[in-house]
């Protein structure tokens, strides 16, 4: 039993620490939430039509700003669906409000519902009283406003695939990483790779597109940035096994070469793509409302877990990181496997690259500093040993959560940048500790 | 040591151990693997306690908590690892931890004024200023038994200590442990070679299931009373030698060379063979059947298989062809220990249980199971991690592996090194089995007895050079093959 637990913890640990993150955020981010979203507004006419019936006249009264246009767009339609006389629909400030009140009194017809957001419900709190002793008719009217709830920010759909969005590009990464890693190696150049990739993305749109590139020269763009950084992958592999230089210095090099790079291609300067649509991977939206990047980033998790669990080539990898002497003399092409896991992080870093350029429509040679270093937190953090052998895809996908919602809980709390950094330090610290002790049990 | 019991997670390691040692004398422990003898040493070297049971010393009752208290108390044990840094000379390897001066002030001189005189009481002349590195196994062990001496241990525990070393060297160290005995050290000197128990111990302890079953003189013991007593039946043979029809010659090689280990080797093993091939450790035998497997390049000579000329680039392409190793440090170079079982056995075999890389799992674990079942691994199931498995066991996942390949040429270096008497014999009917197919078995092989109980035809070795054949084994004796072993 006992044995157990200690296997459970040591598999599912980092999923634990996760949840217990995540629990710790909510709780300190709960807040009274004010909800002002299409089925806020479906309810609530619901509820309103039920006291008043047909032909009662209705004025909408929401701020403007935020998605406030789309809210009183939403209570309209539905005030009418439901047989109700909209005399008006303001989306205004409070002074607009007052406006559209006095209009409506001095024009002496009979006001019974005033269905407004939060604001300007507590405008009418104040201000109505006021007004009714001037415009008795104003009298009858009552204010109906979206019940609140007591909700965390930190739970709120947005913010989660917040989280999600911000980490895709280390997570993508970390997948390449987590694959060396478990050979025993190390990558310090991807950071410099992503300048390098959205550098080179850039520059080719430009070259072949000019000044309106076409999806197609959009798309011979990307394959160019990502191809770019797999070939610089492949060389990192290639010193690696050829010439039996740690992957250390090899990809330090690596990282000074490919920063420098983008910067002499760039001209010091950030390269603007002109045509919005590179932005679809970065900014858009697909499936089930979740962003581009995200659905990507989970669809090559599952392909890498399965590359990893059920393919010949990741059984390789295990081996090579666990005794490469062994490995070899058991039929294990060494060599190509480690070729293969540096080409391979080097597409993903280079697809990491594009994505980030596609998030700002720029390819900035300033990309992805430090950037390694929070693929690798990711990857140590999520369960990977440096020694080698041992390690999980979906743990690197857990890692980099962990390190998003550490990032994003601090932020919504107000931590400031420098504590972040501290606060991060500590995390990988622990994570590496926890890795220790797992091997003594062990 | 009286009344030990010690019990881990789901075993019970050890139960009612006594074990007595007189100074002076040298005691063998005996028994198959997992009987418990590595986890009683390790009580005394410190590494666990007992769960009951007490350990006295001249009478009084001793508390063993750490590797300290070990040597505190004047017990040393040399493991079968040694515990060497390789990086630094025999004189600091002796005094890491206690150099002998604290103020600093020429500790070295004094050092290795103390270092000599120990390795001339050990009957030994290596230069104190040596980087261990360049030591040999043998030289190794004699500084790791000089470190045991600094600390002026009273008992020394050996594991295992003549499994590197060459049949000369064995007897050298023999002399050491006369020399020790006489200035009144005890022994504790385990070992799975039966031969070397007779010349070496004044009695014996044996261990069977973390039981202690007797403790005899070595005067009252045979060979076969040993055996029985080790692993709790009688074998009838322990060479189970049987003559399969040899056929064509499989794997050969003419003039093959590489540095000063591998000089100008000619070799043949034919269908259904079993060559022995046998001589001093470093006279290059690994080096040979490296080449011959494709791990190391020769400079010069020609392999053929079948008479077709072959050029390996690398082990890949050797076991692509059916040549197939055993590699002489499993732990190192055999397995990779901290894999299941599954994943060592999947490893050389991936190929034929995948399509499109894409592994049929099903259909490998069901012949992992097969071989288990065949081979009779001990184990809790495919999926145990091989670093947790006996020696023996261990040896037979890499057997696994190379019979799901239908390995047509088999290198065996030192198959049974550190392997029990009841896994060994196994071993040796597993090699009839193949042999009697027609497999083609190269043995490589340092215990004398097993090569001449199980080859059919022997070749010995002596610095790089194939120095003599033996062609009829059964009339041969050791005295024979360590006459061309010397050179």
């Amino acid at each position: 039993m006992n044995s157990n637990w200690k296997k459970l913890l040591s598999e599912y640990g980092t999923i634990l620490v996760l949840l217990l993150l995540g629990a710790g955020f909510s709780f300190v981010t709960m807040e009274e939430q004010w909800p002002s979203d299409d089925d806020a507004a479906q309810t609530l006419v619901a509820n309103l039509a039920n006291t008043h019936g047909k032909g009662s006249n209705a004025l909408v009264l929401v701020r403007q700003g935020g998605n406030g246009e789309s809210f009183a767009h939403v209570l309209t339609t539905e005030l009418k669906a439901a047989g109700l006389n909209v005399l008006d629909t303001a989306v205004t400030q409070p002074i607009g409000a007052r406006k559209a009140l006095v209009a409506i009194a001095e024009s002496d017809t009979h006001l019974t519902v005033i269905a407004a957001d939060r604001h300007m419900a507590n405008f009418c709190k104040e201000q109505l009283p006021k007004l009714t002793s001037k415009y008795p008719s104003l009298g009858k009217a009552k204010v109906y406003t979206p019940s609140s709830y007591k909700w965390p920010n930190f739970l709120k759909k947005a913010n989660l695939l917040n989280i999600m969005k911000q980490i895709s590009v280390v997570a993508i990464i970390a997948i390449g990483m987590t694959m060396i890693i478990i050979t025993a190696g190390i990558d310090l150049s991807v950071g410099s790779l992503i300048a390098f990739s959205g550098v080179v993305t850039a520059l080719a749109i430009q070259s072949v597109g000019g000044d309106s590139p076409t999806t197609t020269h959009l798309l011979i763009g990307i394959a160019t940035g990502i191809l770019a950084c797999g070939l610089i992958g492949m060389f990192t592999g290639g010193m690696v096994t050829m010439f039996g230089i740690p992957a250390f210095i090899v990809t330090l090099g690596v990282m000074f070469v490919a920063r420098g790079m983008s910067f002499i291609l760039a001209e010091s300067s950030p390269i603007p793509v002109q045509n919005s649509g590179f932005g679809w991977l970065g900014r858009g939206e697909g499936f089930l409302g979740l962003p581009n990047s995200v659905l990507l980033m989970l669809f090559l998790f599952a392909l890498a877990h399965l590359l990893m669990t059920r393919t010949t080539i990741g059984r390789y990898i295990y081996a090579v990181g666990g005794n490469p002497e062994a490995a070899r003399l058991s039929g294990v092409p060494v060599k190509w496997v480690l070729v293969f896991v540096y080409t391979l992080c080097g597409l993903l870093a280079g697809l990491g690259g594009v994505m980030e350029a596609s998030l700002h429509i720029t390819g900035d040679p300033k990309a992805g500093n430090m950037l390694e270093l929070q693929v690798i937190a990711a990857v140590v953090v999520g369960g990977t040993s440096l020694a080698g052998g041992q390690g999980r895809i979906f743990g690197t996908l857990i890692g980099a959560l962990i390190i998003g919602v550490i990032r994003n809980g601090m932020n919504l709390t107000g931590v400031e940048a420098h504590m972040q950094s501290v606060v991060y330090g500590i995390v990988i610290l622990i994570a590496v500790l926890v890795d220790q002790l797992k091997s003594k049990v062990r | 040591m009286r009344g030990i019991h010690k019990r881990f997670p789901g075993v019970h390691a050890l139960k009612d151990v006594e074990l007595e040692l007189h100074s002076g004398e040298c005691l063998a422990l005996l028994g198959e693997n997992g009987a418990g003898k590595s986890t009683l040493i390790k009580m005394l070297g410190g590494a666990h306690l007992p769960d009951e049971g007490v350990i006295e010393l001249n009478g009084s009752p001793v508390r063993i908590n750490g590797p300290q208290d070990a040597l505190a108390a004047g017990l040393a044990v040399i493991y079968q690892e040694f515990n060497l840094v390789p990086g630094l000379s025999a004189r600091e390897n002796i005094f890491l931890g206690r150099e002998p001066s604290r103020i600093c002030i020429l500790p070295a001189k004094r050092e290795r004024e103390m270092a000599r005189e120990l390795f001339d009481r050990l009957g030994s002349d290596i230069d104190p200023a040596t980087l261990c590195l360049n030591l040999t196994v043998a030289e190794q062990q004699i500084v790791e038994i000089a470190k045991a001496l600094a600390t002026d241990a009273r008992i020394l525990i050996m594991d295992e200590p003549s499994a590197s070393l060459s049949p000369r060297e064995v007897e050298g160290l023999f002399k050491v442990i006369e020399g020790l005995k006489a200035s009144g050290i005890g022994i504790i000197y385990i070992s799975h070679r039966l031969d070397e128990i007779f010349t070496v111990a004044d009695r014996v302890t044996f261990l069977r299931d973390g039981a202690h079953v007797a403790t005899r003189p070595i005067g009252e013991l045979t060979r076969e009373a040993m055996i029985e007593l080790m692993v709790g039946r009688s074998i009838d043979e322990e060479y189970p030698k049987e003559v399969a029809e040899i056929g064509d010659v499989r794997l050969a090689c003419k003039g093959m060379n590489r540095g000063a280990k591998v000089k100008n080797v000619d070799l043949s093993v034919r269908s259904g063979e079993i060559l022995g091939l046998t001589g001093l450790v470093g006279s290059g035998r690994t080096e040979t059947a490296r080449i011959l497997f494709g791990a190391d390049k020769p400079e010069s000579g020609k392999i053929t298989l079948d008479g077709k000329e072959l050029s390996l680039r690398n082990p890949r392409e050797a076991i692509a062809s059916g040549i197939c190793l055993l590699t002489e440090d499993r732990k190192a170079q055999g397995l990779v220990l901290g894999q299941t079982i599954l994943e060592n056995f999947g490893l050389p075999n991936l190929k034929s249980f995948s399509r499109y890389n894409w592994i049929d799992r099903a259909r490998e674990r069901s012949a992992m199971v097969e071989h288990g079942k065949k081979l009779q691994i001990k184990m809790t199931g495919p999926d145990q991690v091989a670093a947790t498995l006996s020696g023996g066991n261990q040896q037979k996942v890499v057997l696994a592996k190379w019979l799901e390949r239908n390995a047509e040429v088999l290198i065996f270096d030192e198959p049974t090194r550190g392997i029990d008497v009841g896994a060994k014999y196994e071993i040796y009917q597993l090699m009839n089995r193949l042999a009697s197919k027609g497999t083609a078995i190269l043995m490589i092989s340092s215990e004398l007895p097993e090569v001449l109980g199980m080859s059919d035809r022997i070749v010995v070795m002596h610095e790089g050079e194939v120095k003599g054949e033996i062609i009829d084994v059964p009339n041969a004796t050791q005295q024979d093959i360590m006459k061309i072993a010397v050179g």
